[in-house]
């Protein structure tokens, strides 16, 4: 059983359409990271999740049962849930209270809120904060705060909308740290938002690209780069090598790709005459000085325009009658002797070249 | 002018001897007063709350009749509650006519709009997201609206200090229900109103810096809680 079902979620405001028909399931345990670009309706949806706000149409199930439009269970539910904000939001309290909030409105008595929360200040860091006024934190002690008084009576599901945003890169990968350790420790289920695809990679178990109030596309992170369902996708989760071009020719699956000339070949069943866009990893790309003969299908030779790297990677960008994006290691960028202007062959295989059609699905 | 200064240096000399007369009257005010005020915080607050984070059909006109009540003539209010208690009226049975609970009672009556609507545009100033994030911590509706008193405390002491204040100086009301009986209903702003008549200018003048003290601390108070905390 899941233990979030969400079943043709919509959302108006007014005439706006915000949400269009969401389905989504999540297992327990699972960590999920909703992406897409501002206004995509990330929000939207976490409070419609929350119980905070209540769908146009669609159905909410939490743990099996049906918890859309019910004044019974919404209390109930959302006690087994918690959302951690966008803008961090601390009560006009002491760090201490307000991490005990959530325990105190649950009639927990003194002795059990005082010990949680001193367990939880010390997973956050935060046990020289304790009697500190919750409103001279900074950010990122202030997201901290708003994560521990969310995960303190470690609920089934957290919903992080989010939480890095405006944060330094210690802040960050301090709450990238506590988001993981509350998963695996507690197995929570969480659900994130963000716009930031690079950390759902680093976090999620699958990426739901969200856009302009539909869920695009859902899988895990590796499959969103290299299997974008369409052009919107590919663009915002940053594919590298978009090239465009029109199927020639279709034998049995097997495609080839007509680009100004050139003629990749793919797995695809797009026909003969089909504007399409080639999608190729940079780490499926490999780098020869002279032709060799390997089973990658596509091999093309090619000049360098620009060397740039960061950290053990290389990233270099060829021309070679389209341009091309290659990651490689330092180590085989040295090897090689690459430098600009150098004649190289890339060659990549059939299967690594994914192919998209104009519309998108 | 002489007779003017005189009574202004008796009426000092009655203070600063702590005169039982004007120490009774005076702490008779302060007692009804802060009775009323107390008793219809308890009332107005929560009823505030719930006004404003229930959304309903006409809550803005309500809203505004509320405050157009914070001026209401305070011998109106005085007339509509001597109606009420008096022995043909509804609560007659009572027998609370000219008793301190009948003063309590009308200035209750009388600061209740100045308290909700104050109350009611405190919480106003409270950031949405805190109810937001109350609601999703857990709380019910009246754990939500306590949260939200509570991160708009500073302004809702202020519309108390506003209402014992309006309760504290207003004649009307407590001259008709409480009968202004010496030793029992006597008050300091009904005192005021006898004994300048009757030509008592000392005791009138010592009752009047008193209460003109009392407003100046409660504005002093005020300023500090909005300076310090807003
Ligand atoms: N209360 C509201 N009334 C009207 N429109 C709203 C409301 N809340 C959200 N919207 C609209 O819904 C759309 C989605 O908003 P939402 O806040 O869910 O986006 P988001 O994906 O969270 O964006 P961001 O990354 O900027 O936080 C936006 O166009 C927004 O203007
Ligand atoms: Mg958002």
């Amino acid at each position: 059983m899941f233990l979030l079902e969400v079943a043709n979620l919509s959302r108006k405001y007014g005439k706006k359409e915000v949400l269009k028909g969401i389905d989504l399931r999540v297992e327990r345990g699972e960590v999920v990271a909703l992406i897409g670009p501002t206004g995509a309706g990330k929000t939207t949806i976490l409070r419609l999740l929350d119980l905070l706000d209540p769908p146009t149409a669609g159905k909410i199930y939490f743990a099996g049962e049906d918890v859309t439009h019910s004044p019974r269970l919404k209390l109930e539910t959302r006690r087994r849930m918690a959302l951690v904000f966008q803008k961090p939001v601390v009560f006009k309290a002491s760090v201490h209270d307000n991490i005990a909030y959530a325990l105190k409105v649950r009639g927990h008595n003194r002795r059990d809120i005082s010990a949680k929360v001193s367990s939880m200040l010390n997973t956050v860091d935060l046990a020289d904060y304790r009697n500190r006024n919750a409103q001279t934190l900074s950010g990122g002690e202030a997201q901290r705060v708003a994560l521990a008084r969310a995960m303190i009576t470690q609920p089934e599901m957290l919903l992080l909308d989010e939480p890095t945003a405006n944060l330094d890169p210690l802040s960050t990968s301090m709450i990238e740290n506590l988001i993981q350790r509350f998963n695996r420790e507690y197995a929570t289920t969480i659900i994130m938002a963000t716009h930031d695809m690079a950390q759902g990679q680093r976090l999620a178990h699958r990426i739901a690209v969200l856009m302009n109030g539909e869920l695009m596309q859902i899988g895990k992170p590796g499959e969103i780069f290299s299997r974008p369902r369409n052009m919107k996708v590919a663009e915002f989760v940053g594919v590298e090598n978009i090239i465009k071009g029109t199927i020639s020719s279709n034998d049995g699956g097997v495609v080839t790709v007509d680009v100004d000339g050139n003629t990749i070949e793919g797995i695809s069943d797009y026909r003969a005459g089909e504007e399409v866009s080639v999608c190729v990893r940079p780490e499926d790309i490999t780098l020869a000085l002279s032709r060799t003969s390997s089973s990658a299908r596509n091999s093309f030779p090619a000049r360098i325009k620009l060397i740039a790297s960061s950290g053990p990677l290389v990233r270099v960008e060829l021309g070679c009658g389209f341009p091309l994006v290659v990651l490689l290691t330092r180590r085989s960028a040295e090897e090689m002797g690459l430098q600009i202007g150098k004649d190289v062959y890339a060659s990549f295989k059939a299967t690594a070249a994914h192919i998209i059609g104009e519309a998108g699905v | 002018m002489t007779e003017i200064w005189q009574g202004f240096v008796k009426a000092i000399e009655l203070i600063v001897s702590l005169d039982p007369e004007v120490m009774d009257v005076a702490w008779r005010s302060l007692r009804i007063s802060a009775a009323s005020t107390i008793l219809a915080s308890l009332i107005c607050i929560p009823i505030g709350g719930l006004i404003h984070f229930r959304s309903f059909r006409g809550k803005r006109i309500l809203i505004n009749i509320i405050q157009t009540f914070y001026s209401f003539p305070t011998v109106a209010i005085g007339l509509l509650v001597f109606l009420m208690i008096s022995r043909a009226g509804p609560l007659g049975f009572l027998g609370i006519l000219f008793t301190p609970t009948a003063m309590i009672l009308g200035q209750m009556v009388l600061i209740t709009p100045i308290l909700l609507g104050l109350t009611i545009s405190a919480l106003s100033g409270v950031d949405k997201a805190i109810r937001d994030t109350s609601i999703s911590l857990g709380a019910t509706e009246f754990q939500a609206i306590w949260a939200i008193i509570k991160e708009a405390r500073y302004a809702v002491m202020a519309a108390v200090t506003m209402g014992f204040g309006r309760a504290i100086s207003e004649v009307g009301c407590a001259l008709m229900v409480g009968g202004n009986i010496r030793g029992f209903t006597r008050i300091m702003t009904t005192a005021i109103a006898l004994e300048t008549t009757r030509g008592e200018l000392e005791l009138a003048i010592a009752l009047g810096i008193i209460l003109i003290s009392l407003a100046l601390i409660i504005n002093v108070a005020l300023n500090i809680i909005q300076q310090r905390y807003t």
